[in-house]
């Protein structure tokens, strides 16, 4: 019986973005419309977190602008993201960096996680 | 003419629209349906349609008389029986199928279910009454307070709402938008919730 709610979930997930994981600096291409017009907006953060699975997953992506913390949550498989970069894997030891909110200026960096493939 | 189809209750997931928005949807086995028979005001005195949701076990569970009805007919054994009012000059007859790809996605339906039971339940739950405090030397908990006065009316009004068995009744929502119109698999994805559990049987109507 689900397993026809299973079929058109997995219809739905996107298999062109790359794994993102908490701590990774990314860049978020969303396409944004204005009236009949259709741009692409770029949001860059660190990822400080990653919630719910499959077809609900979403992600907490944290940047300071101008001084102020900004958090955008974006459906993973959402179709508004056009295009999903990774720039840096960040070193962390936990799931949600919510302890980020309360770094401030260099406290608030990440050290980088070189993997063996370079990557 | 208003068009209906009996459907199963899948469950609840969610998609994205045409401008990327979640939006929340019962996915419903719509079919494959069949008309089962055409009554009449001449013969029934009434105009409806008899709508048949086709057994996918071929009648296993059917009993004797169901599956004679739908043998005199000539249509396949089915699980569900429904009637729909339809027009006097609606063409329809036995054997015709409904499909749910006779619904387009963006109209709005009427979807008839039996709501989950909830057994006997109290007040607050069933009509949303506040209830008193917890603590504090309150003695007021859950109960309904008062339900009238003695020397006049002496009595209870009727419809006084009070404790007492809930759901498991027939329950319409209303204007309920199709997301999408899956003709392949006979699937209906509806905004929102619709009555009833999961598995359970429901009627989508359309107003013409």
């Amino acid at each position: 019986m689900s397993h026809i709610i299973d079929q058109l979930e997995a219809s739905l997930l996107r298999s062109d973005l790359p794994r993102i994981t908490p701590g990774d600096t990314v860049k978020v291409h969303v396409k944004v419309k204005e009236g009949e017009k259709e741009r692409i907006q770029l949001f860059q953060g660190i990822v400080i977190g990653i919630k719910g699975g499959g077809m609900r997953t979403s992600f907490t992506v944290r940047k300071v602008a101008s001084g102020v913390g900004v958090e955008r949550i974006f459906p993973l498989n959402s179709p508004t993201i056009d295009k999903l970069e990774v720039v840096r894997h960040g070193k962390v030891r936990r799931a949600k960096l919510y302890f980020l909110r309360e770094k401030l200026g260099k406290a608030g960096r990440l050290k980088e996680r070189r993997t063996e493939n370079g990557e | 003419m208003s068009k209906g189809i009996i459907g199963k209750k899948l469950g609840m997931t969610q998609i994205f629209n045409e401008q990327g928005q979640i939006v929340p949807v019962t996915v419903i086995q719509a079919g494959p349906c069949v008309i089962v028979q055409r009554k009449t005001s001449a013969k029934d005195g009434y105009e409806a349609v008899q709508i048949g949701f086709v057994d996918p076990n071929g009648g296993k569970r059917a009993s004797k008389a169901e599956k004679g009805h739908c043998e005199k007919l000539g249509v396949a054994p089915v699980r569900v029986l429904r009637e729909i009012k339809v027009d006097a000059s609606d063409a329809a007859k036995p054997g015709d199928s409904v499909l749910a790809s006779a619904f387009e996605a963006k109209t709005k339906v009427n979807v008839t279910g039996i709501s989950k039971g909830k057994g006997f339940a109290g007040v607050i739950k069933r009509h949303h009454f506040a209830g008193g405090r917890a603590t504090h030397g309150s003695m007021f908990h859950r109960a309904p307070g008062s339900i009238g006065q003695s020397s006049y009316p002496s009595r209870v009004f009727p419809g006084m709402r009070m404790a007492g068995h809930m759901g498991d009744a027939q329950v319409t929502v209303r204007n309920l938008e199709i997301a999408k119109v899956d003709a392949e698999n006979n699937l209906l994805l509806i905004k929102g919730a619709v009555p009833g559990p999961k598995g359970g049987y429901i009627v989508i109507k359309q107003e013409a």
